[in-house]
């Protein structure tokens, strides 16, 4: 039965699992990448809405792994931070320690509209501001969730894969 | 040579001598000089008789009654000589600077001086005489050390009076089966005893070896036997301790050598089936116990008990094999058991005087109150890291040939034997192979917990390195476990040289250790070559990438605590958790006491106020054997205290009650 | 015909070898389970991708950490590395192969799994200390499980020198015996949990609390890291590279001519290939066991190593 699945797995070759041409455009910190990327992710106060699909990404579906970008488990094992949601401000200072755990050279990588204007809760009591306005952010992946292919299309630009 | 002998008495007798008259002020100091220089004249004279293979002997008919003073170096003798000068002057020399802490009044600079002479004394003897004096002198002075502070601690008095009745009692054991020997042979020299042992009847053999193996397993923390160890080697100060832990346990194995394998020549195959059990229980209990105690000299103590399991287990299977007729296999085994203790002797001396330096330094001995001390207290760190390493039998350093033998002895006396060695030596595996993990578990929690880390108390963190003296002892003793650890040769020599194997030496070889006739090499100087040249290789590639990369600063960041707002030193993993996965893992045979308290607050169950968690982790033998043996005691004391009721007449009524019983008998 | 120059090359040989194997062990064991999970996967080569990344980082260390923390993974690599110059895995005559033995392999060994464990306990944190813990108890039961399987293996020889344990199941039939045989399946789970596999430890979990290995080593970034990823990666193939080379020990080269240290270095990678390929199949299959059922599993096969002895001296 196990043997089974294993096989059949293996034989498997859909169109999933098929790899698609490399990115046309690379972000500047690519070179230093050599192809891999570690992401941390900080879901600073979000919905929720944008971690579904951050997660999608990893799924069989969209399978960003593929292209070298891995999820760790510490920032210290991390090139990029994932930031989600709007700064709330009991997250503030666990965000900020988490960029400064991680070692040099650092990305931060905005997640969705209210990483980077706040979106919905602006002004709400809550919220201490947007990514922007916290950190330095290196690049921004737009939408209300971002669909899962841009996700895996902006990390491609720094793995270059 | 005698010269030197009687320089040896004459040293460490006036050392006992200045402890007791000399001011305080240069006491310790003048006693701990002439400790050493006792320890070099005896090292001296031991190493003449190992290297030329004959024995020296002094005596003096008058000092003591039953056959007089008689001091015998035999080779055997002479390996034991060296051991206890070589922690006997390394622990003088740590005492200089730990009297600044305690341990300097006149009973305690006697008693010490009388200790260091006891040791060297008994592996001298020549006659049950001596040896029975030696050893008492050894024995009450060590108790004097142990219950050195009992003004101030009750621990003390409690580990003393532990001590006290274990230690004796053992006395006795030997006394009677010494005695019984010398009864025998119609003369109190051990030359005599055992050119006469092949008369006696096996029965009576038996009775005599049994008797002499549960006084000297005693001493060598053998279970259940041990439970004075834990006790009475944590609450010892600092200095005492390693010399208790790295030259007196020794002393039991010398006599289990002596009894056994000198004078009854080696005896049936069941005696060393005994001492293989024996052995293999006391090292399981013993690791058990290091693995899961908090307390860092408690610790030490259990591996004390653990390590003495291994060598009663070489023991064991020496004697086996002797038995059976493999006198290859017998003398491999016998040098691994000796190289065993040589390379604990080292290692234990090593991590019980940086064990003392951090409880002189702290104040404190509980592993969950201190943390962080490699950065204040470098050299005593360092010391304490090469002991780890060594007990845990990783080369480069000693335990590794010590592991490697006892292996390979195994392994051989497997390889040829009969039913019942066979399931014994198979137990002896099991048993070495798991007390080899449990000793990395409990030594990774004391270096780790102790030095490393952040502090977790005030005293952790204000704690300063101890005076150069304690520094210089301690490092000495662990550049003796990295030089014998890198060339194994350097024990194994001496040792094949006191078992007199010559060319029949069952291990040789400077550069590659070889078993010899049987198949077996390892080569730990190489090995360490190997090691550093990687170490070094590997450590420039590091440095080598670090300058490539641009960053040339390592950047020194707050820990990793997943954003907590503040985190403190108590977030910590403690002693006590550290060992307790391994605590449930063995919960059956352990059965610890947990005891947790939570306390709500007064307006909601849902919020705790306080939660305290007591955990105790008492000795299974000692509830499960001794607690019962001593409430038997006490409710027979209170049942026949009606017959001692002060009245003079009736205690002489009671004697000749038992004057007219005894004839009654004798007729 | 076996000269010490042609030892060194060879020792040479295996060195490179498992720099190279090892990485591309991890690729291919974590292809074959995004297959099996119905991903395409990264590619075999992104663990040395990884690695030269890494290597261009930053260090760090901990506030409170000392000299421990930083000389950790060099001892762990640097231990993994010598334990693979002298084990026959390309060839039987490797430098020292006469002089080291399997007990000298696992102690060299031990050795850099203490110093991970110090490393960890130096950071002072919560997660470090949790994983020290865990994998100082899992450690301390897989000891003993090596320990007498080695034993187990050896008694059929009448030593424990590696390469005569290699090459004695070359031309013999000893492989065949049930000693042999219970002692290689205990030695295979020792080194599941040695190497941090599941079902014991889940080596791409994110969970800190269920973490062992991965626990030890956060607080390590950049070539630190690097170094842990490589040695333990090392250790992995080391020590497959092993079991197949007893359980299979066809392909072996003896001497170190270059047509058998070829055919040695395309069996090694092979067989080791094949094990990676059947353990990542098998992780895949089979979920992580609660931590405190591993001891039970590891006495299981410390058992069978018992076992095993008694049949090896049963069946003499």
């Amino acid at each position: 039965m196990t043997f089974r699945i294993a096989v059949d797995a293996l034989k498997r070759r859909s169109r999933d699992t098929e790899t698609l041409a490399a990115p046309a455009e690379m972000a500047p910190a690519a070179s230093s990448l050599h192809g891999s990327l570690q992401i941390r992710h900080v879901d600073a106060g979000s919905c929720n809405g944008c971690e579904l699909e951050l997660s999608s990404a990893f799924s069989p579906v969209y399978d960003v792994e593929r292209y070298g970008v891995r999820l760790v488990a510490s920032p210290r094992h991390a090139d990029a931070l994932v930031v989600t949601g709007p700064v709330t401000h009991n997250l503030r200072e666990p965000l900020l320690k988490t960029l400064a755990a991680m070692p040099e050279p650092r990305l931060v990588i905005s997640l969705g509209d209210c990483a980077h204007d706040c979106g919905e809760f602006r002004g709400a009591y809550g919220v201490a501001g947007s990514v922007d306005e916290t950190v330095e952010v290196d690049a921004h992946i737009p939408g209300c969730p971002p669909r899962p292919s841009e996700i895996v299309s902006v990390l491609r630009t720094f793995t270059g894969q | 040579m005698t010269d030197v002998l009687v320089a040896f008495i004459a040293t460490a007798s006036s050392a006992a001598i200045a402890g007791a008259l000399l001011p305080r002020r240069v006491r310790v100091l003048v006693s701990a000089v002439l400790l050493i220089a006792a320890s070099v004249c005896a090292i001296a004279l031991a190493g003449h008789v190992v290297s030329s293979g004959s024995d020296v002997a002094w005596s003096h008919s008058t000092l003591l009654p039953l056959g007089g003073l008689v001091l015998r170096l035999t080779p055997l003798g002479a390996l034991f000589v060296i051991l206890s000068g070589l922690v006997g002057a390394a622990a003088s020399l740590y005492w200089i600077g730990y009297s600044h802490h305690s341990l300097n009044a006149r009973s305690a600079a006697t008693s010490f001086s009388l200790f260091i002479l006891g040791l060297l004394a008994v592996p001298m003897a020549g006659n049950v005489t001596t040896f029975l004096f030696a050893w008492e002198l050894m024995a009450l002075s060590s108790l004097a050390l142990v219950a050195h502070d009992h003004a101030r601690r009750r621990e003390a008095v409690a580990a003393a009076r532990w001590y006290a009745v274990m230690t004796q009692g053992g006395a006795v054991a030997i006394t009677f089966s010494l005695i019984g020997l010398a009864a025998h042979a119609n003369s109190t020299s051990f030359a005599r005893i055992a050119a006469s042992a092949a008369t006696l009847t096996p029965g009576a053999a038996s009775s005599f070896f049994l008797l002499a193996l549960i006084g000297f397993a005693s001493k060598s923390g053998a279970v259940p036997l041990h439970v004075w160890l834990p006790r009475a080697h944590a609450e010892a100060p600092g200095p005492v301790s390693a010399l208790m832990s790295g030259a007196m346990v020794n002393l039991g194995v010398y006599g289990i050598i002596l009894v056994g394998r000198v004078l009854l020549h080696g005896g049936e195959e069941w005696w060393w089936l005994v001492v293989s059990a024996i052995g293999a229980v006391t090292a399981i209990v013993g690791a058990l116990y290091a693995a899961t105690s908090k307390d860092v000299k408690r610790l030490l103590a259990y591996s004390t008990s653990d390590n003495m399991g291994l060598v009663l287990m070489a023991l064991g299977a020496s004697g086996l094999t002797l038995a059976s007729g493999h006198a290859t296999l017998a003398s491999l085994a016998l040098v691994t058991a000796l190289v065993l203790v040589v390379n604990h002797s080292l290692f234990k001396s090593t991590l019980f005087f940086a064990a003392g330096s951090v409880h002189a330094a702290t104040a404190s001995r509980n592993m969950d109150e201190l943390g962080g001390l490699a950065r204040t207290m470098p050299v005593t760190s360092l010391a304490f890291l090469a002991g780890t390493l060594a007990v845990s039998a990783i080369p480069p350093l000693n335990g590794f040939a010590g592991e490697w033998l006892l292996f390979q002895s195994l392994l051989h006396s497997l390889a040829s034997h009969g039913v019942a060695a066979t399931i014994t030596v198979t137990l002896a595996v099991a048993a070495v192979a798991l007390t080899g993990g449990l000793t990395i578990i409990a030594f990774v929690k004391a270096y780790g917990i102790t030095f490393l880390g952040r502090g977790r108390s005030d005293a952790a963190l204000e704690a300063r390195e101890t005076s150069p003296t304690m520094r210089v002892a301690a490092s000495l003793t662990a550049l003796a476990c990295v030089v014998t650890g890198v060339v194994p040769y350097a024990v194994i020599g001496v040792v094949n040289r006191a078992l007199d194997a010559g060319a029949n030496a069952p291990v040789a070889g400077w550069v590659t250790m070889r078993l010899n006739p049987l198949t077996g090499a390892v080569t730990p100087l190489y090995l360490s070559a190997a090691l550093a040249g990687g170490i070094v290789l590997v450590a420039s590639w590091r440095a080598l990438a670090a300058r490539r990369s641009g960053f040339a600063s390592v950047a020194t960041l707050e820990p990793w605590g997943s954003g907590r707002h503040n985190q403190t030193s108590r977030m910590q993993y403690t002693a006590t958790s550290f060992g307790e996965p391994i605590m449930r893992v063995f919960d059956d045979v352990l059965r610890p006491d947990h005891d947790v308290d939570v306390s709500h607050v007064v307006e909601s169950r849902y919020y705790l106020e306080r939660i305290s968690y007591r955990s105790a982790n008492e000795d299974i033998v000692e509830r499960a054997l001794y607690r019962p043996a001593t409430r038997a005691l006490d409710w027979w004391a209170r049942h026949t205290r009606g017959i001692a009721n002060g009245s003079v007449h009736r205690y002489l009524a009671y004697g000749l009650v038992a004057l007219v019983i005894i004839l009654v008998v004798l007729q | 015909m076996t000269s010490t120059s042609g030892s060194v090359l060879a020792s040479a040989l295996q060195l490179a070898w498992v720099l190279l194997a090892g990485p591309l062990a991890l690729g291919l064991m974590r292809k074959v389970r995004s297959r099996l999970e119905g991903r395409a996967g990264a590619s075999v080569l992104q663990p040395l991708r990884d690695l030269a990344k890494l290597s261009r980082k930053q260090r760090t260390r901990p506030t409170d950490s000392t000299w421990v923390f930083g000389a950790a993974p060099v001892v762990l690599v640097a231990s993994a590395l010598v334990a693979s110059a002298f084990s026959p895995l390309v060839t039987l005559s490797s430098l020292l192969a006469t002089r080291v033995d399997f007990v000298a392999i696992l102690f060299v060994l031990l050795l850099g799994s203490v110093a991970l464990l110090l490393g960890a306990l130096d950071t002072g944190t919560a997660f470090a200390g949790m994983g020290a813990s865990r994998a100082a108890m899992v450690g301390a039961m897989v000891e003993p499980a090596l320990l007498v399987a080695i034993l187990a293996m050896s008694l059929g020889v009448g030593t424990s020198n590696l390469s005569r344990l290699v090459g004695v199941g070359v031309t013999t039939s000893a492989l065949a015996g049930p000693a042999r045989i219970l002692a290689l399946v205990s030695f295979f789970i020792a080194i599941l949990a040695e190497t941090g596999r599941l079902p014991v430890d889940n080596p791409a979990t994110h969970l800190e609390l269920t973490m062992i290995h991965e626990a030890m080593v956060l607080e390590y970034a950049g070539p630190d890291l690097a170094l842990i990823t490589l040695g333990e990666s090392l250790r992995l193939v080391l020590l497959l590279g092993l079991f197949a080379n007893l359980a299979l020990p066809w392909g072996v080269a003896s001497g170190t001519g270059t047509l058998g240290l070829f055919l040695g270095l395309l069996a090694v990678s092979l067989k080791v290939a094949a094990v990676a390929v059947a353990v990542s199949v098998f992780e895949v299959t089979t979920a992580k066991i609660r931590l405190f059922r591993i001891p039970e599993l590891l006495a299981g096969a410390f058992l069978l190593g018992v076992l095993s002895v008694i049949s090896a001296v049963a069946l003499r």
